[in-house]
């Protein structure tokens, strides 16, 4: 990751990533990370870690947080 | 259905069905900001109580042009800040990545174990660690992460309930995500290397 190129890919990553960059960049990032092992590693890496935390999702709220909430707001719970 | 006009009415004329369902609908997303945000379960759960207490206090002063979830997700953000700074907790991390010249944080962590980890994320250790990273973020970087890939809110949306840009909810979710990825790294290289001894 020492390149000006390297850099400026970093730069583009989310929106890589996520699906979400012009078809120019992707282009750009693809024909950089064809020869460019650390970038390669950097990107697979950040995309599994993005689907790791998105495949976990949000934790559940504990029955008994949520029984004491329908309480405070004097709501018949599961209506 | 949430953000119906005439959901919206029904919330404001205080009927209980209509409530439960938006309680339904937004608590589990209200209670992980406010969770990730505080790190402490008990101030998350009065967050949550104190989002939806006000959000049916304020309810005739909502108004449509905003998103319901946006606008109940603003409330719990702006309540979770207010516990955190009476706590005075610390909010700059001292373990971000270091910096290049352009502000991009630099990866430092070149192990490649993108094909590796897929059935550990249910494993108890890794959801340990992947909630120690993100609670290892600094509070700007973690709200705009949990929004985005824990909650699945959009950019835009991200972007209206912290009251930023849509450019700086990019650049603080790209650090955050290149922090968790170094955080996970480490991990994962130390837990193949174990398992090939």
């Amino acid at each position: 990751m020492k390149s000006e190129a390297c850099r400026h890919l970093l730069g583009q990553l989310s929106d890589y990533v996520d699906g979400e960059a012009s078809q120019a960049i992707c282009k750009e990032i693809e024909q950089h990370l064809a020869g460019c092992d650390n970038c390669r590693v950097v990107v697979d890496t950040l995309r599994k870690t993005v689907t790791l935390y998105r495949t976990r999702g949000p934790d559940p709220v504990p029955d008994d947080v949520q029984e004491r909430l329908y309480r405070v707001l004097d709501l018949p719970d599961g209506v | 259905m949430p953000d119906d006009p005439a959901f919206v009415e029904r919330l404001r004329a205080g009927d209980k069905e209509a409530c439960a369902t938006c309680v339904r609908e937004h608590s589990t997303n209200v209670y992980n900001l406010a969770l990730k945000l505080t790190g402490d379960p008990a101030a998350a759960e009065d967050v949550l109580q104190e989002t939806f207490l006000s959000a049916f206090r304020a309810i005739a002063r909502f108004e449509a042009k905003s998103q319901l979830s946006t606008w109940l997700y603003r409330i719990a953000y702006n309540a979770a800040l207010m516990r955190l700074r009476r706590r005075q907790v610390e909010t700059v991390s001292l373990d971000e990545p270091v910096e290049d010249g352009a502000g991009v944080p630099q990866p430092r962590d070149l192990a490649d174990w993108s094909e590796n980890p897929e059935r550990a994320v249910l494993d108890a250790e890794m959801r340990r660690v992947m909630d120690e990273a993100v609670g290892a973020l600094s509070e700007t970087l973690k709200s705009v992460f949990v929004l985005r890939d824990v909650n699945g809110l959009s950019t835009a949306q991200t972007a209206q309930v912290l009251g930023l840009s849509e450019e700086a909810v990019k650049s603080r979710l790209l650090r955050a995500r290149l922090a968790l990825r170094e955080k996970l790294s480490v991990y994962v290289a130390g837990r193949v290397a174990e398992a090939e001894r």
